[in-house]
């Protein structure tokens, strides 16, 4: 049975209507829908064992600890980290990066280099030009080359001893590219910089082997995986994580505080302080179970075939443009495109008129939009729950899209 | 589209988009696209008049809107207190190209001092079903005009 066939119905919100059309969702790459498991589990947490996590000395929040705790093991697996220590859980992807660049833009001084790409998100941009504004460091991009991958001869030059943080997305969210991270990460540390690594796209799609990855530290959301919204991954090298200082105090991330000074926690919790997403940590525990239930394997292979399609039967549309590499490339499960003489929030707007749900805009990567030449782009993106069918009910919609305005 | 030259200190400030409502709950009703899009959006989106360069513009401003980076330019003849031209520029959708020719269209003629067309009169002429995601598309050229008059106000 193809994996859609087998999902579809555990996801509640696909049996509504959009505008008298059976729902069409592609928009799983900006935030996933959710299987009936990981909101009841949520629920279940809620309706039995909520109580604040670590302190509590009593039944619930022992409960509720084990229950938060149990989401670190689970993440540490899903990724095959070394350690659990090495799991951080963050508000999301954003969440993460900001984290990271803060405490590594504390090391950093003038003239010290950050080495981002062209085809990242805003949120793993804005980050290391804040940590570059105090620190005097300088912010430069990976160029696009041919293909819409990264011109790695370029790397060859930008790469120096000066460069000290490489941040990277391993999946971009508006061409589906998959960089060779492992490549690039190797390459960093052997001028001795630190790599970062945007998951947002490439956790929910992938099979992710940690290790593999060469990379110091890896951020993505759990609610672009099926999961709730407000929770995310941090993964830190842990060698790398214990020399750096945590920026955000409060509860939870000390061990002994005075009026004047404090000891910091051991790993993990001391980049956690606060009350952390309790139930949202539930809900990425079952958002992972599920997934891994269904194979990650599977998951790729289903989402890269509706991508390939898309970008098959798209292309073939007269007015289409495709962005993005060729369709016999790898590619994460996102397909822009673009479809002359439209804007493309009015492609949207149109399409919603249809039942389906695409994104357009800029996708917040505005330096890699001014690169492809365009305001911005529409957008699918797929997930377990979408079929070839409605890969076709898109590219009938966008087909018809030429005289509708 | 028109390349426009990049903003000098463009701000985000373009009106107020509001809370998008709940939906049409399940099986909400059918959103006809041709409500969607009048027919005036329609022809003014494919032959804008008032869409073109002013080259003896005393009054220029520009401006972007942050959810989706559309970019207005707007472009004033001011004489005697008095709007004599007005002119747009934009890399916009639709509703946002259809809603600067409106606006270009009624202020000229107008007391620069105050225009007097306000976005309710532009949701009036316009004619669609504009929902709140995309009512910044519709107010994004009136601030760009705020923003060119209240520079050549200051100016003075």
């Amino acid at each position: 049975m193809r994996l859609d066939e087998q999902t579809r119905r555990d996801f509640p919100i696909l049996e509504r209507a959009v505008n008298g059309r059976a729902l069409v969702y592609l928009d799983s790459a900006a935030s996933s829908q959710r299987p009936r498991i990981v909101i009841e589990a949520m629920s279940r947490h809620y309706e039995r064992t909520h109580a604040n996590v670590h302190r509590s000395i009593h039944t619930l929040g022992e409960e509720a600890t084990e229950l938060y705790e149990a989401a670190r093991d689970r993440v540490q697996r899903f990724l095959g980290a070394a350690c659990r220590e090495e799991v951080v859980l963050t508000r999301g992807t954003t969440d993460g990066l900001n984290l990271v660049a803060d405490a590594i833009g504390h090391t950093l001084r003038a003239g010290d280099e950050i080495l981002i790409t062209e085809m990242e998100h805003h949120s793993n941009i804005i980050p290391w030009q804040m940590a570059a504004r105090w620190s005097g460091a300088v912010v430069r991009a990976i160029p696009l080359g041919p293909e819409a991958t990264l011109d790695l001869e370029a790397l060859e030059r930008l790469l120096t001893s000066r460069t000290r943080v490489v941040a990277l997305t391993h999946i971009s969210n508006v061409l589906g590219t998959i960089n060779p991270v492992s490549e690039i990460c190797s390459r960093a540390r052997a001028v001795g910089a630190l790599s970062v690594v945007d998951g947002a796209q490439a956790a929910p799609h992938l099979p992710i082997d940690i290790s593999s990855l060469q990379c110091d530290f890896y951020a993505f959301s759990a609610h672009k995986m099926l999961g709730p919204t407000g929770i995310g991954v941090l993964w830190g090298r842990r060698e790398v994580l214990d020399s750096l200082e945590p920026t955000r105090g409060g509860g939870e991330m000390i061990k002994e505080v005075w009026v004047e000074r404090a000891d910091w926690n051991d790993l993990p919790w001391r980049f956690e302080p606060g009350t952390p997403p309790i139930a949202e940590a539930v809900g990425l525990t079952a958002a992972i179970e599920y997934l891994e239930k269904i194979g990650m394997e599977s998951v790729a292979a289903h989402e890269s075939r509706l991508a390939r399609e898309a970008v098959n039967a798209l292309a073939a549309v007269p007015g289409v443009t495709v962005h993005g590499p060729p369709a016999e490339r790898p590619r994460g499960a996102v397909v822009s495109f673009s479809v002359a003489g439209l804007h493309p929030h009015d492609v949207a707007a149109l399409l919603d008129a249809e039942g389906i749900a695409v994104r357009a805009g800029h996708h917040c990567a505005q330096p890699l939009m001014r690169r492809l030449g365009v305001v911005g782009t529409s957008r699918a993106s797929f997930s377990v729950f979408n079929s070839p069918e409605e890969v076709q009910t898109l590219v009938s919609a966008v087909a018809g899209l030429s005289t509708a305005l | 589209m028109t390349a426009l030259p990049r903003a000098v200190g463009a701000d985000s400030s373009a009106g107020s988009a509001g809370a998008p409502g709940p939906g049409g709950g399940p099986g909400g009703g059918r959103r006809d696209p041709l409500t969607l899009y009048s027919d005036v959006i329609r022809q003014r989106w494919r032959r804008p008049r008032w869409r073109g360069e002013l080259p003896d513009a005393n009054a220029v401003a520009e401006d972007v809107n942050p959810l989706c980076g559309d970019r207005v330019r707007v472009m004033l003849r001011l004489d005697d207190g008095t709007i004599r031209a007005a002119r747009f520029l934009g890399d916009s959708c639709a509703i946002c190209t259809a809603a600067a020719d409106v606006l270009a269209e009624r202020i000229e003629g107008r007391p620069s001092a105050s225009p007097a067309v306000e976005t309710l009169d532009l949701l009036e002429a316009l004619g669609a079903d504009i929902r709140p995601s995309r009512m910044r598309c519709v107010t994004l050229p009136l601030s760009v005009l705020h923003k060119a008059l209240g520079a050549s106000h200051a100016a003075r």
